[in-house]
């Protein structure tokens, strides 16, 4: 991985997310940087693992008995979920379950294709997930780009903006191909492998450098927390 | 339709009519007729609903063609009014204050086909693409593939199969044996 100059953004920022001075109802005039004010943007960092292996090999086992989905459906493939969730396939059999916010998930399944404006809300609740998160692709687009390869707006290859554990394919993919997936990530992180958010942390700048070359109304703090 | 055609060629100067349907006629005017005309057939002729408004890419003319489509629910029978406009320097008079909807649809064919609404309520802001930077990516002289192959990263090993003809090769005898 070769490491890019930081793309600047080329559309101009928002009025309302400019640093400017507001005077407040009780008289006080203030500084606001809608940017920078309201979030932490340090870098992230590589978390180490445990000092002991064993410990380590606990924690990746129950890391992988309780996979919980941050319920964000980016494009077709969040259909699929509705069976998965409900009786007919019941993932919670296998410690699935899907999560209202990114602070509660550690499994993030793009599910479809992504445009890139959400690519954009997905970066940020990617982010905001906590440690250790992983990353499942669901379906050809996420893979290759699938029916949307010669899209104007849609992204073709999602590893070159987020770390991706899993893929799984099919336009659109059964359930039992999710399940199945899912179950190949339970693998991947019980043998210690599922390491997407290091390697985020790692190569920042070569995600970062993708993201802002795809994103041009770059708006929001480089790593919001 | 007839008689209201009759009726309509007395009052506004019409251009070519082609009759779709019975109850669908395609009417050419010009640019300026068209509000005068529009405003009659909603308040006159009970033509009180806007279907659509939709523009046509004909680069070879070096025009837009704008389609308002309208519909009379009494009688169920609908009007489309063609006006083409240049396609350099495109722009058209807004109609938000006939039918409101029509801002929502203006906001659309000036993102993605770059035609102007002057006066439409929030026309110059963005509708669907966040951060565009090229050129309309509906007008016909944007490069949908290339732009796709030079902005989104790609990854090789991608085959595309006629399907017509990956399926005889796979169904019959002369394909299988190939």
């Amino acid at each position: 991985m070769q490491q890019d100059d930081v793309v600047e953004p080329r559309v101009p920022v928002k009025d309302e997310l400019k640093k400017r001075t507001v005077k407040g109802p009780d008289g006080f005039e203030f500084e606001v940087d809608p940017i920078h004010d309201y979030y932490c943007d340090a870098r992230p960092e590589v978390r180490p693992g445990s000092y002991l292996k064993i410990v380590e090999d606990l924690f990746n086992w129950a890391r992988s008995e309780s996979l919980w989905i941050l319920g964000f459906g980016t494009g077709c493939g969040a259909i699929e979920m509705r069976p998965l969730m409900t009786p007919r396939f019941d993932a919670y059999r296998y410690g699935i379950q899907w999560r209202p916010t990114p602070r509660q998930a550690n499994l993030f399944v793009i599910s479809g294709y992504l445009s890139v404006k959400t690519l954009k809300r997905v970066i940020r609740s990617y982010e905001q997930m906590q440690n250790p998160k992983y990353v499942v692709g669901l379906g050809s687009c996420t893979v290759n780009g699938g029916m949307y390869w010669d899209s104007y707006n849609t992204i073709k290859k999602l590893d070159e903006y987020l770390p991706v554990d899993v893929y799984v394919t099919g336009c659109m993919p059964r359930p039992e191909a999710l399940l199945a997936g899912f179950e190949e990530l339970k693998r991947i992180i019980r043998a210690g492998k599922g390491e997407g958010a290091n390697l985020y942390a790692k190569n920042f700048d070569w995600y970062k450098a993708n993201q802002k070359r795809v994103i041009h109304d770059w708006d929001m703090p480089d790593y919001n927390w | 339709m007839r008689t209201l055609l009759e009726n309509l060629k007395e009052r506004f100067p019409l251009g070519p009519i082609t009759e779709q349907r019975p109850d669908l006629v395609f009417v050419t005017v010009e640019r300026s007729g068209l509000r005068p005309l529009l405003a009659h057939l909603r308040d006159r002729e009970g033509f009180t609903h806007l279907v659509l408004l939709t523009a046509v890419d004909w680069i070879e003319e070096n025009l837009f063609q704008l389609t308002y489509l309208v519909h009379d629910r009494r009688r169920g029978r609908d009007i489309g009014l063609r006006v083409l406009v240049p396609r350099d320097a495109a722009e058209m008079e807004t109609i938000h204050d006939l039918w409101p909807t029509a801002a929502t649809y203006q906001r659309e064919l000036r993102e993605m086909f770059g035609i102007g609404f002057p006066g439409s309520p929030r026309v110059d802001e963005e509708f669907i693409l966040e951060g565009w930077v090229d050129l309309p990516p509906y007008r016909r002289d944007f490069d949908t593939k290339a732009f796709a192959e030079e902005a989104f990263a790609h990854r090789p090993g991608r085959e595309t199969h006629d399907p017509a003809t990956h399926m005889r090769e796979r169904l019959t005898a002369q394909g299988r044996a190939k």
